[in-house]
């Protein structure tokens, strides 16, 4: 243990320099660069606001905000697992020469997206103050929820990470099942009738991104936390982190041979 | 006799080559279910044992597929070994085919501070060797331009003046002295020279025997992933002769 710690403490610049390169990479040569992180969100809020917005006829300012915290999680998520999922593959130009430890690239490649997330969250303050939506003491919660985004993202992007490895179909198996995260996520709709249906409330209760998108709203909206959600999104982290983990260590040495 | 830096204890390094490829989930359930996942197995390394003391410089003889690359690469620490072990006491400055961890779209300068932090240099070590590194690479100008747009010897000669900055106490050589012109060739070799006498443990992987026997004072032979010969490099030298001819 106090052998990873000197090791994790000796490779933090390249760590730096690996999140430093995804954030560099990721708008190289556009226009706006690095703005684009903050207009991208609000083109898409602006979008499903409109299209969800009439759709079902929620007219009412806030849904805006509805939309854009819902959404900005899940990219996130979506984003981060993608990169950790083609970091092995991605990187064997480096994993084949030099050794450095290989959780390095998933965990950069979480991170880095975890940075253009943070920066991205001024919008939604930006449109919650200017639709009204006032910050309270609840809003101080949302570091948990946010927190717990991240090691859960981490945690699911080291299994995948390890997976990708063996099985490339997962790129593109992965990006389906990222679908049915994001319509069980309650990202552009209110869940309550799915919820009170009874019927087939579980399929969001057993989400745990959904879960943790509830919960930053709740912080969002000014309200209390619900804590049987918060409970599971924080157990489901935890499990998610240990099982990545060990899968990733136990496999590793065998990534070589497959890259 | 100095101290010794490297020990290579039985390591013996197998891979797996699977008859066709299975990349596919499907494909592999199906094999897996009916048993069908055969491997050929194939023995880079077999039981592959010396040790070296501080100074020694050993030149690594064999034809192509003997086992030399993946040999440096054990040695590296970037293959696990499937038997035995390697342990090593120092700074190792691991040039096996150089520039492979440079990121294209990047341009010379951000990529030399990637490519330090990935050898494990500080940030301010790079940035105190930073004109060096420009300076022997020979880039001038084109260090602000993307590595894409360089050629395959610009990209060889970056990645040689990044790895050579260091003084390390193991120094891995994969063909490396053939890269650039000529004039970059016994500028590189020169180097490789200076370090030499800083009393660097050297291993030395090349095609070119004279380049070994110029610069190496050991040498062994792999045939087929064994040790067929180790020891002072005139003896080992004209044994390799022999095979070759």
């Amino acid at each position: 243990m106090r052998a990873r710690m000197k090791d994790f403490f000796r490779y933090r610049y390249l760590l730096w320099e690996l999140v430093k390169k995804g954030i560099k990479l990721k708008y190289r040569r556009s226009y706006l660069g690095i703005l684009w992180s903050l207009v991208e969100p609000l083109l898409t809020m602006i979008v499903l606001t409109v299209v969800f917005g009439t759709l079902f006829g929620h007219d009412e300012k806030s849904f805006a905000v509805y939309v854009l915290s819902g959404r900005l999680l899940y990219t996130f998520f979506s984003q981060s697992t993608n990169a950790a999922l083609r970091s092995i593959r991605g990187n064997s130009g480096m994993i084949k020469k030099v050794y450095v430890p290989k959780y390095l690239y998933p965990l950069s490649g979480v991170l880095f997206n975890y940075v253009i997330f943070l920066l991205s969250l001024v919008v939604l303050v930006a449109v919650s103050l200017a639709l009204g939506v006032m910050p309270s003491v609840y809003t101080f919660q949302a570091i948990v929820p946010l927190l717990l985004l991240l090691v859960f993202s981490f945690g699911v992007g080291m299994i995948l990470a390890t997976v990708g490895v063996f099985f490339r179909d997962m790129e593109y198996l992965w990006g389906v099942i990222l679908m049915l995260v994001m319509y069980t996520c309650a990202i552009f709709y209110y869940p309550e009738r799915l919820l009170n249906s009874g019927k087939k409330g579980w399929l969001l209760k057993l989400n745990p991104l959904y879960c943790l998108i509830a919960c930053f709203r709740d912080a969002v909206f000014g309200r209390a936390m619900n804590p049987k959600m918060l409970l599971f999104a924080g157990g489901s982290s935890l499990v998610v982190l240990v099982v990545g983990v060990w899968v990733f260590y136990k496999k590793q040495d065998e990534f070589i041979l497959h890259i | 006799m100095g101290k010794e830096v490297i020990k290579v204890d039985h390591v013996s390094m197998k891979f797996n080559l699977s008859r066709e490829k299975i990349d596919s989930m499907k494909e592999y359930f199906i094999k897996f279910m009916r048993r069908e996942i055969k491997y050929d197995e194939f023995w880079a390394l077999k039981d592959i044992n010396f040790s070296m003391q501080k100074g020694e410089r050993l030149g690594i003889l064999g034809l192509n597929g003997a086992g030399k690359s993946t040999l440096l690469k054990v040695i590296a620490g970037v293959f696990k070994p499937t038997e035995g072990s390697v342990t090593r006491h120092g700074v190792i400055a691991p040039m096996l085919e150089l520039g492979a961890g440079f990121d294209m779209q990047y341009t010379g300068a951000e990529n030399i501070f990637l490519y330090g932090a990935l050898l494990g240099y500080r940030r301010e070590f790079i940035e105190e060797k930073y004109d060096e590194i420009v300076a022997f690479s020979e880039l001038g100008k084109f260090i602000d331009v993307p590595l894409k747009n360089y050629s395959s010897g610009m990209r060889a000669r970056l990645g040689f003046a990044i790895a050579t900055v260091v003084e390390p106490d193991i120094l891995i050589l994969d063909e490396v002295l053939s890269v650039g012109d000529a004039k970059f060739r016994r500028k590189s070799e020169r180097k490789v020279m200076d370090m030499f006498d800083t009393g660097v443990t050297v291993l030395f992987v090349s095609h070119a025997l004279e380049q070994i026997e110029r610069l190496c004072n050991k040498a062994m032979i792999l045939e087929h992933g064994q040790m067929i010969a180790y020891g002072d490099i005139a003896e080992v030298a004209a044994k390799y002769r022999e095979i070759v001819s």
